[in-house]
């Protein structure tokens, strides 16, 4: 990775909006704008942000029994996902912990992947390597934004009224103001929305058409980060990494019933295994009763001081008006109302787990 | 009454051997939406340069760091009940501590307003 941060197609758009510019994952990205993260977050649950997510990984699978294929890589069932569906899932490795997150779109005569920009140098090569016969294209000539929020139906629609078909996971392409764009009912906000690839030389044109709205508003990496904790969302590198197994991490909804049966994927043995046996440690949703957030690092003890766990992902949540966490404690000490202390700045503060999300989440299905 | 700032965005208002700490609009305004200010207590003493307590913004958590030696005298209570207050007032009514100054000399080591403001810009 070269050290000179990289810009997306959307960074003059960024600077001329007052967005605060840092380097994430090698691309120099929003982490605010003027309206800060707080404001930014409620504006999002409230009515609609717009977020520029073109740092993330578009990738096209061309090829033969694609998904089939890549059924090989990834514990979902994609090789009876419908054209015009999509679905969440993970590559695992052999030993069955996660080596990234991604979605994967039937989108007729190709897959349309996005992965996580810190992870496109892994997961290109990854699928290069594994899936024989199959054309692994990644773009670099597409951006990605995503309108989340209760209007985001609205706004999105408003310049493309095939959005508005669409339900939670489907996905389409549609012209915006005559550009062809692929347009996802999907996102990382727990609120109903849009991810939206677009052509980059029309990509500032389109995204000030949608904050032309007035329920639309920029918001930055803060806001996405409260926004998809309180959705309890995982974040890779965080939450989910190569040693966390989809089971500890409360994925196994994503682990479709013929996969489950019929396994084939890397992994497979521990995963299956901790299917029907359960996990020793679990990821869970953690309030801290007092007012401090807990972030990622935070010991977890049970009360009687035996370090049970770790915090993954932590800090406030502004819909929740109070702390919110996740981490993973010993499956025994994972039920809902569990005490537990938190050691933050060496002191135990108490805490109880907590069902997630933290906030419902609002997809239109 | 003197004013003096640290580099590490503090402002310290004197008055004979007490001063009243604070943070600068400077610095609420980079660390955006304060959500928790975790206070050291009454009667800690501390020497300059010493962690006196950690502000949690949404994004993330800084630490306060004593800009002279001295004790703590008083914890603004304002802070427990309205964090956000360190954004809107950060240098009146959202002070952090009252403390009594060991050696009032370590203050000449600080910047004036237009030293801190040339530091700033």
């Amino acid at each position: 990775m070269s050290d000179t941060p990289k810009r997306t197609a959307l960074y003059d758009l960024h600077c001329a909006l007052g967005g605060k510019m840092v380097d994430f994952a090698g691309w120099e990205m929003p982490v605010q704008y003027p309206m800060g993260i707080m404001g930014e977050h409620q504006h999002c649950r409230s009515k609609a942000a717009l977020f520029d997510v073109s740092h993330m990984g578009q990738v096209l699978l061309h090829g033969p029994d694609a998904a089939e294929k890549l059924e090989a890589l990834v514990p979902a069932a994609l090789s009876t996902l419908p054209e015009g569906h999509a679905r969440y899932t993970f590559f695992t490795n052999d030993s069955g912990g996660i080596m990234d997150d991604l979605i994967v779109a039937n989108a007729g005569d190709h897959l349309f992947v996005v992965v996580n920009a810190s992870m496109r140098a892994q997961d290109i090569p990854h699928m290069k390597a594994h899936l024989k016969d199959i054309e692994v294209t990644e773009i670099f000539d597409r951006a990605l934004i995503a309108v989340q929020g209760p209007s985001a139906q609205e706004v999105v629609a408003s310049h493309c009224p095939q959005a508005a078909q669409l339900s939670f996971m489907q996905t389409c392409e549609a012209l915006i103001d005559g550009t062809l764009c692929r347009i996802s009912r999907l996102g990382y906000t727990g609120e109903d929305g849009y991810e939206i690839s677009i052509p980059e030389a029309e990509a500032e044109r389109i995204t000030r058409l949608m904050l032309d709205h007035p329920d639309c508003a920029p918001a930055g990496l803060g806001a996405r980060d409260s926004l998809r904790l309180e959705a309890g969302l995982c974040l890779y590198g965080n939450d989910i990494t190569p040693e966390t197994s989809p089971v500890e991490a409360g994925l196994s909804w994503a682990i479709q019933k013929r996969r489950r049966e019929e396994g084939g994927f890397p992994g497979a043995a521990r995963i299956l295994a901790q299917l029907e046996h359960g996990a020793a440690r679990k990821l869970v949703g953690i309030m801290p009763q007092g007012r401090a957030p807990a972030r990622a690092g935070v010991e977890i003890h049970d009360l009687e001081g035996k370090a049970i766990g770790q915090i993954t992902s932590g800090g406030f949540g502004p819909t929740v008006q109070a702390p919110v966490a996740m981490g993973y404690v010993h499956a025994d000490h994972s039920a809902p109302g569990q005490e537990l202390h938190l050691i933050i700045r060496g002191k135990p503060q108490p805490a109880t787990v907590c069902a997630l999300p933290f906030v419902p989440q609002n997809y239109k299905r | 009454m003197t004013t003096y700032y640290s580099e590490e965005h503090e402002w310290i208002t004197v008055e004979g051997d007490t001063a009243t700490i604070g943070i600068t609009a400077h610095a609420a305004e980079q660390l955006g939406d304060i959500v928790f200010v975790d206070q050291k207590a009454e009667g800690d003493e501390f020497e300059s340069g010493d962690e006196i307590g950690v502000i949690e913004s949404v994004k993330a958590a800084s630490e306060i760091f004593a800009p002279v030696d001295g004790e703590i005298i008083e914890a603004n209570e304002l802070l427990q009940s309205n964090p956000a207050a360190l954004n809107e007032n950060p240098e009146a009514d959202a002070w952090i501590y009252k403390v009594k100054l060991s050696d009032p000399s370590q203050l000449e080591g600080l910047m004036d307003l237009a030293g801190y403001k040339t530091f700033i810009s």
